[in-house]
């Protein structure tokens, strides 16, 4: 459908120039779900009556003259762990399974506020943890372009939801990667805000110091519009800070003469081949649009895995501990003592990609592990930040292959010790707090997309964005063609 | 011969108006479950924000206790499962407590403070014959946490120590104090060992000391407790008990956890905080300079418990009475002098502001002291002073205001108003005590009230008891 093949940016500009109607718009998002989504599985909770009754009043808001905010009649969809009220928000998990928050999160009114219109929760692996999809304890998700293919995780359905255009555009959550990694799955955009820059409020905690709120999309553009309305202090997230930009869509503008682009080397190591090749045709793009492209080095590069373990799995051990049975969630019954539904609730509760990671980050949180694990993990992040420091004052920009392949097949992604390794590429930006963009750079043999990314100096999204808005021009997007 | 060795562990709730990381009122006694929120309930995706008044009222009481304030501090998660802790984390201070190294003198001996940190509450469990509810009214309100070191020896220097404490904390406005709402709680670490050793013993950790008689009656039961396990030749375990008031016996509770049980780390949503010296200097003025020396050397020059209280109330005040006592003889006669006469003229909407020159005021204060004027006199002096400034002394030598002290003066004055007073002095003789004040009144009435009524009441006294 054609309407359904709009960007973010044209069908706002459709709808306020009453070509298009909020109601046809959500209408056809609500269709299309109908009719792809019992083999996509983007979904957990649709919520129909409520986006047509908001796409209606934003109807009768145009046709009496007011058309305002930059996202008016837009239809999106959240991630199942971004908070919503009244409506379940289950982190695709047993634990929350018929979990109705009361509140809602900062990102969410944000976006009502400026006409955006909720259609549904999207799936992802468990408490957002995982590179698959496949820990959700609801159902699997499938990527679009091959449905026999993970969508990647743990925003896998914020992805798929994008890419088959379920969504015009979706949020969702990175912690170790999980907006970006999806992205490129998905032949989406994916966007990780610096650290502080999009509020957390309201965001199920996974590792605090690492979790970022993201934007899927599908194109630069879209990116900049929806991190316009997200971004900005909030008095309810202590970590939030106020910087004073220009709007981040209006600083596109395609020119990326003399900027200084650095690859570090040690991201081109366990590539595959095609996405080697893929990389090094836009690295060739880069450089006829006008960029100075130098090789360069992250010589911590292999201790940002091990550092990103140890502290997301002690942060998460701590930020999950709330969820014991007594006030809300999954509560196991016939438990004769406290201790007993402690045990009860937790152990079957939680998934097992869930539990190991509790597991391990109770341990390297205990007595002497602590100095051992720990502290020193957090040093060697320190250590990390200061490198990319020094980086930054050669480069404007770090550009690197998205992940080390495109997307593997369902069920066949073998032992957790491969998952996790996977992820080098992408846990840095986590650690240091350093904005990163992954966009579609091109497609291998099978037609699967492959994603580059472009990392930045803190708070310098525009730049990020601006170096991806001249690259995009330059690939040729496919769509599935599935859909 | 065994000796105790105690170390208390004080929670402080302080008296802000909203909790500790989210804006829900901060006050006891309301309705169960209706002064929460997302954050203080532990919802997901809820996130802490530090209320900066109570770092403010953290170095208030840090600096009354004369403690060293930290430039930097971060909060730390004290982890543990419990269900009156709904993120089953406490945010605390582990690292890097906001206060350390403060003491209290009890008579001469120093107790020393180790540490004060900033931390929130936990909510109150409610049992009953068949289950326990959970009120999350009083998770989030802010807390002190004061640790001392083990260097108190008795029960009795324990509720000292407490009550002084106490005493600090209610004029730094820092806490309500009151153990009976809670928001006042201690436990009390004791050991025991032979006295003139210097290691420490295995320490009991006793809690729900409700009161201060609860506190002495605790000690006094759990040393002898140690001790009698000691000469029969057990070991002792470290560990929690409770005090139970009916039998005023201490109970086993639970093995003693080691910090290391709680998994510490550094809170990750709450930013590092700095603490500026004018952020010191702020609470100092706000405190005007009210550390417990200023108690102590007040009480040191003899005044009251409520003069003490009614001055170290007010900075203003407190200020001004400073200034006088380098001028005056007898700063209690200055304090009398100050709070029952002068301070309501000068308090103008809640505020205190006296323009009377130091030098004046105590002039006129010494010379009553000196019994060179009276009462009267002084009090006059004063007022008309608050109108425009001017040498008391020289004033008092001019207008002729100066009391007749002079026993040789006053002598014959007394014998002939004693010998005109016949009826009266049987009166007084027969117990009526008040019938003095008329002989008196008539050699007042004989020198124009420029007697020292004083040394007319002891001539005249001395004269009826000869006269027998």
């Amino acid at each position: 459908m054609e309407l359904l093949n709009l960007t973010v940016h044209e069908l706002r500009d459709m709808i306020k120039s009453k070509q298009v109607s909020s109601t046809e718009a959500t209408n056809a998002c609500l269709f299309q779900i109908e009719k792809l989504d019992k083999k996509i599985g983007s979904f957990i909770t649709v919520n129909s009556y409520e986006a047509l009754k908001t796409a209606k009043a934003c109807d009768e808001k145009l046709s009496n003259g007011i058309c305002s905010g930059s996202l008016f009649g837009v239809p999106y969809a959240l991630k199942d762990n971004i908070l919503t009220k009244n409506i379940k928000t289950t982190c695709a998990s047993k634990m929350l399974e018929n979990f109705v928050p009361p509140y809602s999160a900062t990102v969410e009114t944000k976006i009502k506020e400026q006409g955006g219109i909720l259609l549904g929760k999207l799936n992802m692996d468990e408490f957002a943890m995982g590179s698959t999809n496949e820990n959700s304890y609801f159902k699997v998700t499938r990527n679009p372009y091959d449905l026999s293919k993970i969508p990647g995780g743990s925003s896998g359905g914020s992805a798929s939801a994008v890419a088959s255009d379920e969504a015009f555009f979706s949020l969702g959550s990175d912690t170790g990667g999980s907006v970006r990694q999806p992205a490129s799955f998905c032949g989406c955009v994916g966007l990780k805000p610096t650290y502080g820059r999009v509020s957390r409020y309201g965001l199920v905690a996974f590792a605090s110091s690492l979790d970022h709120i993201g934007s899927i999309t599908k194109d630069v553009r879209d990116s900049a519009i929806v991190l316009d309305v997200i971004s900005g202090k909030d008095d309810k997230d202590a970590t939030t800070y106020n910087k004073s930009d220009t709007s981040f869509e209006s600083a596109l503008t395609g020119d990326i003469r003399g900027i200084k682009i650095g690859v570090p080397k040690e991201y081109l190591d366990g590539i595959n081949k095609e996405v080697l090749s893929s990389i090094f045709s836009s690295v060739e793009n880069l450089k006829y649009l006008g960029a100075n492209v130098y090789e360069t080095n992250l010589n911590l590069y292999k201790y940002a895995l091990p550092a990103y373990y140890l502290i997301s799995s002690g942060e998460a051990s701590s930020n999950l501990a709330r969820f014991d049975g007594i006030k809300y969630g999954f509560s196991a019954e016939n438990c004769e003592n406290i201790n007993d539904l402690y045990e009860e609730s937790r152990s079957l509760g939680f998934g097992n990609e869930v539990k190991r990671r509790i597991l391990l980050g109770t341990y390297v949180l205990s007595s002497e592990n602590y100095s051992a694990h720990f502290k020193k993990a957090q040093q060697v992040r320190r250590l990390i930040i200061e490198e990319f420091n020094e980086l930054f004052k050669k480069y404007d920009v770090l550009v690197t292959p998205a992940y080390p392949t495109t997307a593997s097949k369902i069920g066949q992604s073998a032992t957790s010790i491969e998952m996790y390794i996977g992820g080098n590429c992408l846990v840095c930006a986590n650690l240091a707090g350093l904005p990163a963009v992954v966009i579609p750079c091109g497609y291998n043999k099978k037609g699967l997309p492959i994603g580059i990314q472009i990392i930045g100096k803190h708070f310098d999204e525009a730049t990020i964005l601006n170096v991806a808005y001249a690259l995009e021009k330059t690939i040729i997007k496919q769509k599935p063609s599935f859909i | 011969m065994y000796e105790a060795v105690i170390g208390l562990e004080i929670h402080a709730e302080l008296k802000t108006n909203t909790k500790i990381y989210c804006s829900c009122k901060n006050s006891f006694g309301a309705e169960p479950n209706t002064q929460v929120c997302p954050v203080c309930m532990g919802l997901p995706g809820s996130l802490p924000v530090l209320n900066k008044k109570v770092i403010d009222l953290a170095i208030k009481a840090g600096l009354s206790l004369s403690c060293d304030i930290a430039k930097e501090s971060t909060q730390d998660r004290k982890n543990y499962f419990y269900p009156d802790l709904p993120k089953a984390y406490q945010i605390s201070q582990s690292d890097t407590p906001l206060c350390s190294k403060g003491y209290i003198k009890i008579n001469d001996k120093k107790i020393n403070i180790e540490r004060i940190h900033i931390e929130e509450d936990a909510g109150k469990l409610i049992h009953s014959e068949n289950s326990t509810t959970i009120d999350f009214n009083r998770c989030g309100v802010p807390l002190i946490e004061i640790v001392t070191k083990p260097d108190i020896r008795s029960a009795k220097e324990a509720v000292a120590f407490l009550e002084a404490l106490k005493e600090i904390l209610e004029y730094s406005d820092v806490s309500d104090c009151k153990m009976q709402e809670g928001s006042l709680r201690c436990d009390v670490n004791l050991s025991v060992r032979p006295v003139g050793e210097s290691t420490l013993g295995t320490r009991a950790e006793l809690k729900n000391l409700n009161s201060f008689t609860f506190m002495k009656n605790a000690v006094e039961y759990e040393f002898k407790r140690q001790v009698d396990a000691i000469l029969s030749g057990d070991t002792l375990v470290a560990q929690t008990r409770r005090y139970n008031e009916s039998d005023k016996k201490t109970y086993f509770m639970r093995q003693k956890e080691t910090p290391a049980h709680y998994r510490f780390f550094t809170e990750p949503d709450i930013p590092a905080f700095s603490v500026t010296p004018s952020d010191i200097e702020k609470q100092k003025a706000l405190l005007g300079a009210r550390p417990a020396k200023l108690l102590e050397k007040y009480k040191s020059l003899g005044l009251s418990k409520d003069e003490c209280a009614t001055i170290l109330d007010d900075p203003d005040l407190c200020d001004y009475f400073e200034r006088l006592i380098p001028f005056t003889k007898n700063p209690r006669s200055a304090s009398s002098f100050l709070l029952g006469h002068v301070a309501k003229k000068c308090t103008i909407d809640g505020v205190f502001r006296c323009d009377i020159k130091a030098q004046s005021f105590a002039c006129v204060v010494n010379m009553f002291d000196d019994r060179k004027i009276s009462s009267t006199t002084a009090k006059n002096l004063l007022s008309r002073l608050l109108e425009k400034d001017f040498d008391p002394e020289k004033a008092a030598n001019e207008e002729g205001l100066f009391q007749i002290s002079d026993e040789r003066v006053l002598y014959p004055l007394v014998k002939e108003a004693f010998e005109s007073s016949f009826d009266a002095v049987m009166k007084y003789k027969n117990g009526k005590v008040n019938a003095l004040q008329s002989i008196v009144g008539k050699v007042m009435g004989k020198t124009s009230g420029k007697a020292d009524p004083e040394a007319v009441t002891r001539i005249l006294l001395l004269m009826i008891e000869k006269d027998q």
